[in-house]
């Protein structure tokens, strides 16, 4: 099937401004859907507020695009009611890990068989370029006019910790990478979390004197490198990028399935 | 005995009731004095294969069962003060987006953490108001294990009909009182099923462009429609749109299909209201000591009648005025600050002869409460 196929037409022009880094999340996902030759039918993708979660809007899935912070529970609640169902959950940073953080270590820990995308642009961009709680210390945003005090958290090691089985990250310099990768997440199964580095030149770059959003996916370029490389333990300020984690556990449904067994040989 | 009669809890009545109406999914998140329902759920829905989640909180809890929902299922989640307010939002969206469920909320004393174990009717008006922005809600409620029964069932059938969270406001008196429950044979009570579109594969199908009745045909997710589900002002295909025509017809629509139903929506009892001078209106465990009080003094020559409502949401304004509109005198008896009240004085031509009879101590009101009130609206002093 053709990318074009996966898109809904009707609802372009898209929101998002030049040089956002959410066309190429979108372009990456749908060439991996594309590639594991899934059916539109199967697909549910949920997202939540913020311009992330816009990207369910032009995907020709069963779409529900929900309130801020909670897809993952909406997700739940679609996943755990019919388990064949693949679930598509991609979020931005202050979604999944500000107002949603909650849902998003609970999802992980269940190990339900989602695929969380965290669009990380280190920014609230749809309110005007407010800090988010991956802005990172000593960074500028509108809600930061004298800088940033906050620390920021590494999302690969929060979903570790949390128990996702499937951890990775990449960024939009990187889109062979990012269809690999998403590709391999919708596979898993279990909770998947690939967090994709998206420039938001509008804000964050503005606010950070970043340049372009060509000038800001070389930084990618530049300050990333594959996990366990050379390159990290001479410069450990290097960002790590590749699949962190990929194991095999019990996946939620499947769990639920046995105490539905259980049950049911319990009245007989 | 007879296997369908049951000696149990108003919880327990709620959870029969549920199942009866073809629960097939819940979430929650543990708070008194709800638990029960949570807990008696997570045994029997997996019996049935039917699915119980414990989700990480109230918000979550909301937000999964609208998620199932839309894949077709009949869902509930079941909560008290605390985690209905955590409950808002998501529930602003389900109205928003037109999806069917169920919400128990098992009245306990607030605000805030307030008093988990005792009795209140405080939520009143947060059920019908909790969430931002106009909009119309469905709230019912009971008295007696009978009636949380049916009501329960009710609850289901009306979220189907006019594809709306409905709220089921109990309180701790009922949720934890035992009593006798008569389990209705099948077929014995109507079950709506969801209506589904007849729009074949490959046909545009238009998931928020209402038939000429009103209603709109839903279809599961993981069918062969694929459309959006949205908290925004949406057209008819479910995406985002902020025309000031869509605006203002998504939201009269929101509004008017459930004000335009309210003879079908409301349910109520009346006792000896014929002739009553004396009229007492109440609801869920109030009603209990209204109608007992009633019992009382109607053999004793006293001319009072009992309306009992069980739909407080929308508030059937034209009940109330038909059947008390010739009272000499109206009680309003509820365990709040008078929430109910407002609504019958806003309705009554002559608000002046409608009194409250109130506890909002936590403990439950009782006939000598309202005796009480009474005498000291007919000038007899307590």
């Amino acid at each position: 099937m053709a990318i074009k196929e996966y898109i809904r037409e009707r609802f372009f022009p898209h929101i998002w401004c030049p040089g956002c880094g959410h066309g190429i999340v979108l372009n990456s996902l749908l060439r991996a859907i594309e590639k594991l030759g899934m059916s539109k039918n199967e697909i549910v993708m949920v997202s939540g507020i913020g311009c992330s979660s816009r990207i369910s809007g032009y995907v020709d899935f069963h779409t529900l695009h929900t309130i801020h912070g909670r897809a993952l529970a909406f997700a739940t609640g679609v996943k755990l009611s019919r388990p064949e169902l693949n679930l598509i959950v991609p979020m931005g940073d202050g979604d999944a890990l500000a107002i949603g953080g909650n849902h998003f270590i609970h999802a992980a820990r269940r190990n339900i068989d989602i695929t969380a995308i965290v669009m990380n642009n280190r920014i609230y961009g749809m309110t005007g370029g407010q800090y988010s709680p991956l802005s990172g210390y000593g960074t500028m945003a509108t809600t930061a006019p004298y800088t940033n005090i906050d620390h920021s958290f590494d999302t690969v090691q929060l979903a570790m910790a949390a128990g996702a089985t499937f951890v990775a990250r990449t960024t939009t310099y990187h889109v062979q990478q990012m269809t690999k990768i998403f590709r391999e997440a919708v596979l898993h199964e279990g909770f998947s979390v690939v967090e994709v580095l998206s420039q938001c030149p509008t804000y964050f770059g503005r606010k950070n004197r970043l340049g372009t959003a060509v000038d800001m996916m070389e930084q990618y370029k530049n300050n990333t490198t594959p996990v366990g490389s050379k390159a990290k333990k001479e410069n450990p300020d290097l960002i790590e990028r590749g699949i962190f984690v990929q194991k095999e556990l019990p996946e939620y449904c499947h769990e639920y399935d046995k105490i539905i067994e259980r049950a049911m040989q319990k009245i007989t | 005995m007879s296997d369908n009669i049951k000696f149990l809890q108003g919880n327990e009545a709620c959870v029969e009731g549920a199942l009866y109406a073809g629960l097939e999914f819940f979430a929650g998140y543990p708070i008194t004095p709800s638990t029960e329902i949570a807990e008696l759920l997570a045994y029997r829905l997996p019996q049935r294969g039917g699915r119980f989640i414990q989700m990480e909180d109230e918000i979550a809890s909301m937000c999964a069962i609208i998620g199932a929902s839309l894949t077709g299922r009949k869902v509930m989640t079941a909560t008290s003060g605390p985690g209905f307010s955590l409950m808002q939002e998501a529930l602003g969206y389900a109205i928003m987006a037109e999806i069917p469920c169920v919400i128990v909320n098992v009245q306990r004393g607030g605000p805030s953490t307030g008093i988990p174990t005792h009795v209140s009717q405080g939520d009143v008006n947060q059920a019908r108001w909790g969430t931002h922005g106009d909009h119309a809600v469905v709230t019912l409620t009971a008295s007696n294990h009978q009636d949380v029964f049916a009501m329960t069932v009710e609850a289901f059938n009306i979220a189907e009909t006019y594809r709306t969270p409905v709220i089921l406001l109990f309180d701790e008196v009922v949720g934890h009182m035992r009593e006798q429950l008569v389990v209705p044979q099948e077929g014995e009570l109507a079950l709506v099923e969801r209506l589904r579109t007849a729009v074949k594969a490959g046909v545009d199908y238009h998931p928020y462009l209402p038939r000429e009745d009103g209603r709109l045909p839903m279809s599961d997710f993981g069918g062969i429609h694929r459309y959006n589900v949205t908290g925004l002002f949406h057209d008819m295909w479910g995406f985002p749109s902020d025309k000031p025509q869509v605006v203002h017809d998504l939201i009269r629509h929101l509004v008017d299909k459930i004000n335009n139903n309210v003879n079908q929506i409301t349910k109520y009892k009346s006792y000896y209201l014929d002739d009553a001078e004396f009229i007492l209106i109440s609801y869920g465990a109030s009603a209990r000591s209204a109608l007992h009080l009633v019992e009382y003094l109607r053999p004793r020559g006293e001319r009072i009648g009992l309306l009992e409502l069980q739909t407080l949401w929308p508030f059937p304004d034209y009940l109330v005025r038909e059947k008390c509109g010739h009272a000499k005198y109206v009680i309003v008896v509820e365990m709040n600050m008078g929430q109910i009240l407002q609504e019958v004085r806003r309705v009554m031509d002559q608000p002046q002869k409608v009194f409250l009879a109130n506890r909002i101590d936590g403990v439950f009101i009782t006939p000598m409460d309202i005796r009480n009130i009474m005498r000291v609206v007919q000038g007899k002093g307590v």
